[in-house]
């Protein structure tokens, strides 16, 4: 059986022992006895112990053989393979797998139909033993659970425990997975600036990643390549710079407007329409930002004298600025209508006019908040690819014009990784260290946003 | 079914509602009143709040309004100084004059009508600013003081007449918010009186604090009374009794009953009224 049929059969049992014990619990009832819980609390025991422990074998052996098969293939490479200047375990294992399932590029030496052979012979064994491990198991710890069922026995509590275990299974993947990633990205890293100095990385004022010196790292040669990522940053800075300059300001007051000025029928029209900018996915925003923002200002600005990139930092900013609008002013509208509205009653009852009581009242009560929504908007800015590519150009120059062409780090990041890619080579690592840099910042942003809600969220209880 | 027992079951079943007078009983008008509310009715939507009142407040003088809750109380007192235009939905009809002038008029701006019947609210609400700042909100929006040290003055009386200077003298730049919920209260009269207004309007404003800062409340209602008017609403028939000179009773958005206080207590006119206060329903 394959494992999604194994799991099904899991599930089919589980449900069995359900059943089972809760008809048993409610005659059991009926028959007078007491019961500690209700009586589907027993058969949702009985069921969880027969699905989750199969369940998360069938999980740990389907990930786990694949690595166990690799190990054990590799055994059937010859020495003199392995000792060869060319050789790679992931491109043998490829070799290998490929003719496992029946994909053939020319003939292949006779080790790898051997190891193939032997590959497809573990894999019926591991399959019989996953079938007979996971039923087998199933049963009995089905079976087991049923038998500690009697009246007394505490299920409801039971039950809870195990639901707590698995959220807190749940959890801790989306933890570990999140960890992952930014050790991986850490990793890489660390390879790269082993290649490269960290102090050019960070304080170097030339970004050409195209053409790679060979000798590089091995003879302290230096290649044609500089990687100083300070145009980037300075682009990512202007480009949100440009940016905040539209959203924040349109964003806070379209959020007091609605919040304090509009009336509940104007409200229920203008919030979902506002909420609906945002679902827009941004590469339409980078198209509408290509193709008639930048032009508009490129005539304009030649209009007026000015000496405008076709791509401009400037087109970029304005068009994120409108996308990220939406995001400051729900949660300003949010932090806004937080403000109790006793605090609002007591400004009025003195005489307060609405933009004085909006002023004096509401804002310096809600400033905390709207400074976490800000903070929030500036990662959003600082993280957005789309519309860059599309719209600021890729050229790293190091400028502060917003007429200029620019171009920020994740922009660099995707053209970095788009196409085939030599994975050793300093240009596909610098991806990484651009990569870990931005997390740094952009949980530094969190970070300080959060504190800022946090002590926020003291100020009324 | 016998018609007499009919009878007897339908009175019964009406007996709340019938027995609500068209008219109310008692002395509805004053000689020297500060505010006249005449066939006053409040709308939530379509729901009636206050129907057909009639009443005069009189000058520097403590009216209570007492009733079971949900009876219109603050409904009514928010319409003497116009918040209830903040909320939405709700919509008045009738006439509510101050110095004969109708409040509710088109070209009356709410703004000085609000510096002049001030308010205070259930719950203390001093703004998340400095105690001096809560005080010197309303002078500063009205522009009632052209320097700083007059708006010193301002703060200290009005602190002072609030009784809270003592305490508070020395913290004054210290927030609001960082004061004891009896302070908070005195605070927040404090800022209401800064601005002079000629009439306040207390929404039971002792109900979240406890008996001590309620004492020191009810202590200054009788002092703040001989310079103001004052409209107090109240859940407590003890606290009307003792502040108060004049009781309003109130039921299911109809002003039953009105006359001193000691009256209203002690020789209720209405049955429904000395219901009320010997703890019948409500
Ligand atoms: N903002 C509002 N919207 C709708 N109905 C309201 C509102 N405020 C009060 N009401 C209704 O008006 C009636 C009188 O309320 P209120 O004046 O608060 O009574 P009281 O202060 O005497 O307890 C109640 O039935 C209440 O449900
Ligand atoms: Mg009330």
């Amino acid at each position: 059986m394959n494992s999604f049929s194994l799991a099904i059969a899991v599930l089919l049992i589980s449900s069995g022992y359900f059943f089972l014990g809760t008809r048993a619990l409610t005659a059991n009832r009926a028959a007078g006895a007491r019961l500690h819980s209700l009586p589907h609390y027993y058969g949702l025991f009985a069921g969880l112990m027969a699905a989750l422990p199969a369940l998360a074998l069938l999980t740990v052996l389907a990930i786990g053989d694949d690595i166990v098969f690799n190990q054990l293939a590799l055994g059937f490479v010859p020495d003199a393979v392995k000792a060869g200047e060319t050789y790679k375990e992931v491109i043998v294992l490829a070799q290998i797998s490929n003719v496992v399932n029946g994909i053939n590029f020319g003939e292949q030496p006779d080790w790898v139909y051997e190891a193939a052979e032997a590959w497809a012979g573990w894999q019926a064994t591991s399959t019989t033993l996953k079938t007979i491990t996971a039923l087998a198991l199933s049963l009995l710890g089905g079976l087991f659970a049923y038998r500690m069922l009697n009246p007394s026995f505490r299920s409801r509590n039971a039950v809870e425990r195990i639901l707590m275990t698995v959220l807190a299974a749940s959890s801790a993947i989306a933890i570990l997975t999140t960890v992952g990633i930014v050790f991986s990205v850490i990793f890489e890293s660390l390879r790269f600036f082993a290649l490269v100095p960290v102090s050019e990385f960070l304080f170097g004022l030339t970004w050409n990643p195209q053409f790679e010196g060979a000798e590089r790292a091995g003879s302290g040669q230096m290649g044609l390549a500089t990687y100083g990522s300070v145009p980037l940053f300075a682009g990512t800075l202007l480009i949100s710079v440009v940016a905040l300059s539209v959203s924040v300001p349109v964003g806070l007051f379209s959020a007091i407007y609605l919040s304090e000025y509009a009336s509940p029928r104007v409200r229920a029209v203008v919030k979902p329409l506002m909420e609906l900018l945002a679902g827009v996915p941004t590469v339409v925003y980078g198209f509408f930002a290509a193709l008639t923002v930048a032009p508009f200002i490129r005539s304009t600005g030649m209009s007026l004298g000015l000496d405008v990139a076709s791509e401009s930092a400037l087109a970029a900013g304005l068009v994120m600025g409108i996308m990220i609008i939406p995001f400051v002013s729900s949660l300003s509208d949010d932090v806004i209508n937080a403000v109790p509205q006793a605090l609002r009653d007591a400004a009025y009852g003195l005489g307060s006019t609405r933009s004085e009581t909006v002023r004096q009242v509401v804002l310096p009560a809600a400033l905390p908040g709207i400074v976490a929504a800000i903070l929030l908007a500036v990662s959003r800015a600082v993280g957005e690819t789309m519309i860059v590519v599309m719209a600021a150009g890729l050229a790293a120059n190091l400028s502060l014009n917003p007429l200029d062409a620019v171009t920020t780090v994740t922009s660099q990041i995707v053209t970095i990784l788009v196409g085939d890619q030599e994975f050793e080579s300093a240009k596909t690592l610098s991806a990484f260290a651009l990569a870990l840099t931005l997390i740094v910042i952009t949980l530094g942003l969190n970070f300080i946003a959060l504190q800022v809600v946090k002590k926020y969220r003291e100020q009324y209880d | 079914m016998d018609t007499q027992v009919m009878n007897i079951i339908e009175q019964t079943a009406n007996l709340e509602h019938a027995n609500i007078p068209d008219e109310t009983v008692g002395d509805v008008y004053v000689d020297r009143p500060r505010m006249t509310a005449r066939n006053v009715n409040v709308f939530y939507g379509d729901k009636k709040a206050i129907d057909n009142v009639t009443l005069d407040i009189a000058e520097k003088q403590v009216i209570s309004f007492i009733g079971p809750s949900g009876c219109g109380k603050s409904t009514f007192l928010r319409c003497l100084n116009r918040m209830n235009d903040t909320i939405d939905i709700c919509r008045i009809e009738g006439e509510i004059a101050m110095d004969g002038k109708n409040i509710y008029a088109p070209d009356v701006d709410v703004v000085p009508l609000r510096a002049r019947v001030g308010m205070v609210f259930q719950k203390p609400n001093p703004f998340p600013k400095s105690i001096y700042d809560n005080v010197a909100y309303g002078p500063r929006i009205h522009g009632i003081a052209t320097n700083r040290a007059e708006l010193d003055d301002i703060v200290e009386s009005s602190l002072e007449r609030a009784g809270l200077w003592n305490e508070v003298k020395d913290r004054l730049l210290q927030p609001g918010t960082g004061l004891s919920g009896g302070q908070q209260q005195r605070l927040c009269i404090a800022r209401t009186i800064a601005v002079s207004p000629e009439v306040i309007l207390m929404d039971e404003p002792c109900s979240a604090l406890d008996p001590i800062a309620t004492a020191r409340i009810e202590e200054l209602i009788a002092e703040l009374s001989s310079e103001f008017t004052i409209v107090i609403v109240t859940h407590s028939m003890q606290q009307a009794a003792r502040v108060s000179q004049r009781t309003a009773y109130f039921h299911l958005g109809k002003l039953v009953e009105v006359g001193d206080t000691e009256m209203v207590f002690t020789k209720p006119q209405h049955e429904m009224t000395n219901n009320y206060i010997t703890g019948r329903f409500g």
